[in-house]
This record gives structure tokens, C-alpha cells and sequence, in this order.
């Protein structure tokens, strides 16, 4: 006969939490991943110890602002104990947060890989660098893998909670590495930086170049190269660099937590990612869902009583009018009203416990976040959310 | 520099933060056209798009296909627009040895700024240009990105210096800027981020592109369920001894009932307060279309002839 799991065998958000280095929190814009990735490194800060770092992309400025963030912006920073009392905990560790700014780390990286200082100064006051960071090869991914790679090698933090960027393709940012390793190393990129006179002789991108003379123009094209001439001294930086945030990504101490609410789009969202997950190897740790409807909205008794509430409204409330010292009418329109309200949630309710109940492949951990009626905006409303997914 | 009311103009990019209902809106935008009788065509920027699961249709593509009577409906691929770009508008005609070469063309277009994005806004301002219908409505890119997308002709503009795209930029910019022809439409949901960003990107879109903000469509309204004094009613039901005078006239986990029209009461209050932080964050002329939060089964095309039937009676029709 099997032997009953232990309890604390049992596997938790807590558990997968105290055994990872790096959590990365993915899923469709507008699902919470930000609130649910602060919520979870606060809980480890409590309860965990060790120095806990949550690296965010766009928080809500009210959330920043508890987190002390807003005036920091790129640097980490440290969020005070007295934040913790006024929410009252006392952390076992440390919460650290810094947003993340692409502006602020493309010039850092270009600062770090430059070769020398004239080509940086040169990069960095190149009129197009700015445009180029700002759009290609999703930039923003890529800058956020890097200084996750940084911050983990830096050995300063026992855990990282990154929030996703907002990207249009969840998956983009897991390809940004390569991606960008791509681009630095692609023969196209040689063609472009290829001085003038040599392209008349390679047959090879001719086409390429007629097209894209035609187009864009000589003079587009040669503000291109001079660009990418500047910064050939650091492809190499870049690649290797992009391979080893590759590795990170694949490592056994970095795990995935995939959020995502339970309405259609953001579920087939987070039913793509996990599936690239398990394509790509990289370890799926958890899926989180937010804004969950309580359970009770499927009760099938307080259905029956929602019904006799909508349709029976005047009767009831001649019963109960007098004791509860009520104008008969006002009340048979007061609990009319909340049969209905009832039976409407409980529409949603149905909705997402089917599509719950739908989702095909999930991780061993998965927590639900209810749907809480205000927002969150403060240490103990993230303590209120953590508490929730964490155990 | 209002322009004129949201359907006539001719070209409207819907945007939105992610999760607001942006894709709803902009079908349901194109669906009310269509059924007032003007030719239509909604188009989605982003190719793994949902689009058609909002009408029940099987997936769309580039080429247009009618959906319903006046209603037409495309999927954008930059490579298919490059094509159709570099034959009808540049006059190109080697298209046939493109293939390989859109490859090519793709890494040249995401290194340069802008040449995607003026591929994406270009395919629909031609349609607008070439009047093929009454209204082009595009389900646009997600907040984040949208400025970068009506900017893009702009910003070729002052990169590229000569060259025929540069050439073709001018009435690009033209249709652009003029609010008879192009509107952008924001889609909100009275919610914390949603309602930041839309105010940031109302300033974005006034400061850095030359379109014009049509109106700002806040989906997901819910309805007040009390007067105040019909609250004071609610309770005192709430109270142990009104729950208990309830229990004993219906019988059944009365607590329960009560506890979703109280969820459904404070959720309506936050989101009260976001809309009078969006109603002070946008300028006070702006025009601000409601919608109501829908408990629907499905999110199919019933809900989209829903919500274009709420906003037909937001516009007045």
C-alpha cells in the first residue's frame, strides 16, 4: 500500500521558491504579472530569508512608489523595515527591487563592451544608436535577460524574481539571446559593414542591395554601416554574452512561473508558453492564476436562493420588510438586484472553471490569487496576495 | 482640432493595454460600420491575433475576405505587404525573385527603424488612399507600442534622407494628420494600469504623433446596483440579524448571495474612482464612450454584436 504523502512533501510555490535561484515570471499584458512577481518575492523575504530581489519592468506607480523604487529606478534598492512593520511582518530577510530601464542598460552594456572610450563616446552620441535600442531585435528583451545575467553572476542575491517586459509574443524574450547573438554574427550584418566597393563584387547580397538601395536610399544605408562599423569591436562581447545568459536560462536553479487570468486570450497565452517551455527544456515551475472568482458563485444552493431572490423579490421582502424595519418596495428592488448580481458573477464563475478545468498541460504547482476588490498598491497588499499562492 | 464623429472618419487605429479588450472593441467598432451600411475593413496588426474568434470565422489572412455583407477582414504580414508595397506603390518589378530576398529584407527592416512599422501603417493608409471602403479600422498594437507605429513615417522621415520610401512618406503623413480622415481610439478598462497608461499615452499620442485621439472607449463599466438609500438597505441585510430574517423567508446560504453583491458594490467603487482619475487625466474636451462589463458565456460573436450594439447607443444611433 502506497504510504500517504507528507504535507510538506507537497509541492508548493513555497518549496519551489526556497530550491531556485532565479524565478521568472511570464504571461500575457494585463494578467498581474508584476503585482504576482513582487508578491512572491515578498513572501520569500519574509519567510525564506537571505536577500530576495525583484527585478520589475513597468510597475503601478503607487506600487513603485511602496517599494521605494520610483526615485531609483535602474539601481536596486533596499525596501525598508519599516515598510514591512507598517504591514505587519518582519521579514526573516531582505527585499530588494529595481526597475528595469532599457535606455539606462543599453548605454551600460555599450559602456561595458566598448573597446575603447572614443568608439563608446561614438556609439553613445550616434544619432541612430538610440533609435536602433529602442526597436530592434525586441531590445527591451534583451536587455532584461542581460541584467539578469549580471545581477545572478554578481553572486549578490540568493533570489531573483524577474517580471517579465511586456512583449507582444511571450516567447520573445526567451529567444532574445540568441536572437541577438544571431544578428551580431549573420552574414547580412557583413554585407552591410562591407566597405563600399567590395559589394560590387559579392554576387551574393547584390539583390539585396539593389532592393534595398531603391528603398531606403544610399545614404540610409550608409548611416547603417557606419553604425554597425562603430560597434563591430563588440560583437564578440555581445555573443558570448548572449550565450551565456542562454545557459543561465537553462540552468537547474532557474524556474518559470507563468501567470495568466482565466479569461480566453491570455489563457491560450499561457498554454503557448508552457508548451515552448517544455519544447525549449527549460524548467516550468508554476502557473499562477489571477483574479480567480470565489468558488461559492457555483454553489448550487445559494443558486436556488439567488433565483428565489431575482424572481420572488416583492415576496420575500413582504416577509422580512418589517422586522428589518425596511420600505417593502426599496427592499424587494435591494434583493432583486442581488440575486441578479449574483447570477451574473456566476456566469464568469462557470466560464473559468471550464476553462480551468480545460487547460491542458499544467505544471505540478498551481496556485490561485482571488479576485480582490481593490487594488494593490502597498507591502501589505502583497502580502495579502502572496499569502494567497504561497502555501 | 475635434474631428468628425468616430465612424466617419475613414481610418481608426484601436489601441490598448493588454487584457482591456482591444480586439473586442476594434471588431465590434468595424461590425457597427458595417451594419450602418459602410463598406469596412478591419484589419489586425499583430499576425498571431485572435481576430476572427471575436466573429466565429475561420483564421484571416492578408487578403482581404468578406465576412459578413460590408464587412471585410485582413490579417497584416509585413512580408506580404512588402511585396504588394514594392510592386504597387515603388513600381518594383522583380517580385518573383522576392522570397529569398524578404528574408534579407527583414533584417534590414528590423535594423532600420521605422521600415516595418511604415509597412504596417502604409498597407492600411493605401486602402484608405485608394478609397477600397468607407472605413478601415485596424486593431492596432498594445499601448506600449502604438506611438512607435504612428510615428514610424515620421521618424523615416527625418532618418532617411532620400530614396523612394522617403518619397512615399508625404502622403502617408497627409492622410495621417488630417482628423477627417484618421482617429486613433484608446481602449481602457477602469482599472489601475489601464487608466495610467491611458492617460500617458493620450499625452504620447498628441506630443509625438500627428494623429488625432478620436475617443477613449472604457470597456467593462459596471452598473451601479444601489441608490444610497437602497445601500443602507443592503446593510442592514448584511447585518447578522437581517442575514438571519433572510435566512428564515428563503432558506439556503443566504451569506453567500449577499457576499457576491457586496464583491460586485466595492468593485464598482474602485473602479468609480479610476474613471474620475481618467476622466481628470485626459483633456476635457475628449470624447469618452462607455461600455458595460458583459457576463457572457463565451466570448464569441454575440458578445461582439453586444458590445456594438452598447456602442451604437454610445453614439447615438
Amino acid at each position: 500500500m502506497a504510504k500517504p504523502r507528507k504535507p510538506e512533501a507537497a509541492p508548493t510555490l513555497e518549496r519551489l521558491f526556497a530550491a531556485k535561484e532565479i524565478v521568472i515570471h511570464c504571461g500575457s499584458g494585463g494578467v498581474g504579472k508584476t503585482t504576482t512577481a513582487a508578491a512572491a518575492a515578498t513572501m520569500a523575504a519574509i519567510h525564506q530569508g537571505g536577500r530576495v530581489l525583484v527585478l520589475t519592468v513597468d510597475p503601478a506607480r503607487r506600487l513603485a512608489n511602496a517599494l521605494g523604487i520610483e526615485r531609483f529606478g535602474n539601481v536596486e534598492t533596499r525596501v525598508p523595515d519599516a515598510a514591512f512593520a507598517a504591514a505587519g511582518v518582519e521579514p526573516r530577510g531582505e527585499l530588494w527591487a529595481a526597475m528595469l530601464d532599457t535606455k539606462q542598460g543599453w548605454d551600460d552594456l555599450i559602456k561595458r563592451h566598448a573597446p575603447d572610450e572614443k568608439t563608446r563616446d561614438a556609439i553613445l552620441a550616434n544619432p541612430l544608436y538610440q533609435n536602433l535600442m529602442n526597436r530592434f531585435v525586441q531590445s527591451h528583451d534583451y536587455v532584461a535577460m542581460e541584467r539578469l545575467y549580471e545581477l545572478h553572476s554578481s553572486g549578490t542575491y540568493d533570489l531573483i524574481v524577474v517580471d517579465t517586459p511586456p512583449t507582444r509574443n511571450a516567447i520573445d524574450f526567451l529567444e532574445a539571446p540568441a536572437r541577438m547573438a544571431d544578428f551580431f554574427s549573420s552574414r547580412l550584418l557583413r554585407w552591410l559593414t562591407a566597405p563600399a566597393r567590395s559589394r560590387v563584387v559579392n554576387f551574393a547580397s547584390k539583390p539585396f542591395y539593389t532592393v534595398a538601395d531603391r528603398i531606403l536610399g544610399t545614404q540610409f544605408l550608409q548611416d547603417i554601416s557606419e553604425f554597425f562599423l562603430l560597434m563591430q569591436g563588440m560583437y564578440g562581447g555581445f555573443v558570448e554574452r548572449a550565450q551565456a545568459v542562454e545557459k543561465v536560462l537553462h540552468d537547474r536553479r532557474t524556474t518559470f512561473v507563468v501567470v495568466s487570468t482565466l479569461e480566453s486570450a491570455p489563457v491560450r497565452e499561457a498554454e503557448f508558453f508552457i508548451e515552448e517551455l517544455r519544447t525549449r527544456k527549460l524548467h516550468l515551475g508554476a502557473l499562477v492564476l489571477n483574479k480567480v472568482l470565489p468558488s461559492s458563485l457555483l454553489d448550487r444552493k445559494a443558486t436556488t436562493t439567488a433565483r428565489m431572490l431575482e424572481d420572488k423579490a416583492a415576496g420575500v421582502a413582504a416577509a422580512v420588510a418589517e422586522p428589518l424595519q425596511a420600505e417593502p418596495e426599496q427592499l424587494a428592488r435591494v434583493l432583486k438586484e442581488v440575486g441578479t448580481s449574483f447570477l451574473n458573477f456566476q456566469v464568469v464563475a462557470q466560464r473559468e472553471a471550464e476553462t480551468r478545468a480545460e487547460m491542458a498541460a499544467v505544471p505540478e504547482v498551481v496556485a490561485s490569487v482571488p479576485y480582490f476588490d481593490s487594488d494593490i498598491y502597498d507591502l501589505s497588499g502583497l502580502v495579502r496576495l502572496g499569502a494567497a499562492i504561497w502555501r | 482640432m475635434a474631428g468628425p464623429p468616430l465612424l466617419d472618419r475613414r481610418l481608426l487605429f484601436v489601441t490598448g493595454k493588454g487584457g482591456v479588450g482591444k480586439t473586442t472593441v476594434a471588431a465590434a467598432i468595424a461590425l457597427l460600420a458595417a451594419e450602418r451600411g459602410k463598406r469596412t475593413l478591419v484589419g489586425e496588426v499583430d499576425a498571431k491575433g485572435n481576430l476572427a474568434d471575436f466573429y466565429e470565422v475561420p483564421a484571416t489572412s492578408f487578403e482581404p475576405r468578406e465576412l459578413f455583407p460590408n464587412l471585410w477582414a485582413m490579417t497584416m504580414h509585413t512580408e506580404d505587404s512588402l511585396k504588394e508595397y514594392l510592386r504597387l506603390q515603388l513600381k518594383i518589378p522583380f517580385v518573383a525573385r522576392l522570397g529569398p530576398l524578404a528574408r534579407t529584407f527583414d533584417f534590414v527592416a528590423n535594423a532600420a527603424p521605422g521600415v516595418k512599422e511604415v509597412l504596417v501603417v502604409g498597407k492600411f493608409l493605401w486602402e484608405v488612399r485608394q478609397r477600397h471602403y468607407d472605413l478601415v479600422v485596424v486593431d492596432a498594437v498594445a499601448t506600449g507600442h502604438v506611438v512607435a507605429q504612428l510615428a514610424a513615417p515620421q521618424a523615416l522621415r527625418e532618418l532617411v534622407k532620400v530614396g523612394l520610401v522617403r518619397e512615399q512618406t508625404g502622403w502617408m503623413l497627409d492622410l495621417l494628420g488630417d482628423p477627417a480622415t484618421t482617429g486613433a481610439v484608446i481602449v481602457a478598462s477602469p482599472e489601475e494600469m489601464p487608466v495610467n497608461e491611458t492617460i500617458e499615452l493620450a499625452g504620447r499620442i498628441e506630443n509625438e504623433t500627428n494623429v488625432d485621439l478620436a475617443a477613449v472607449v472604457v470597456n467593462r463599466v459596471l452598473p451601479e446596483l444601489f441608490s444610497r438609500g437602497e445601500e443602507e438597505v443592503f446593510e442592514r441585510l448584511q447585518a447578522p440579524e437581517g442575514m438571519a430574517e433572510l435566512v428564515g423567508a428563503v432558506g439556503g446560504p443566504v451569506d453567500v448571495v449577499l457576499s457576491a453583491a457586496q464583491l460586485a458594490v466595492t468593485l464598482r467603487r474602485t473602479r468609480a474612482g479610476h474613471l474620475t482619475r481618467l476622466r481628470e487625466g485626459l483633456p476635457s474636451d475628449m470624447e469618452l464612450l462607455y461600455l458595460p462589463e458583459l457576463f457572457t458565456r463565451h466570448h464569441g460573436v454575440r458578445a461582439t454584436r453586444q458590445v456594438a450594439e452598447a456602442l451604437g447607443e454610445e453614439l447615438g444611433f
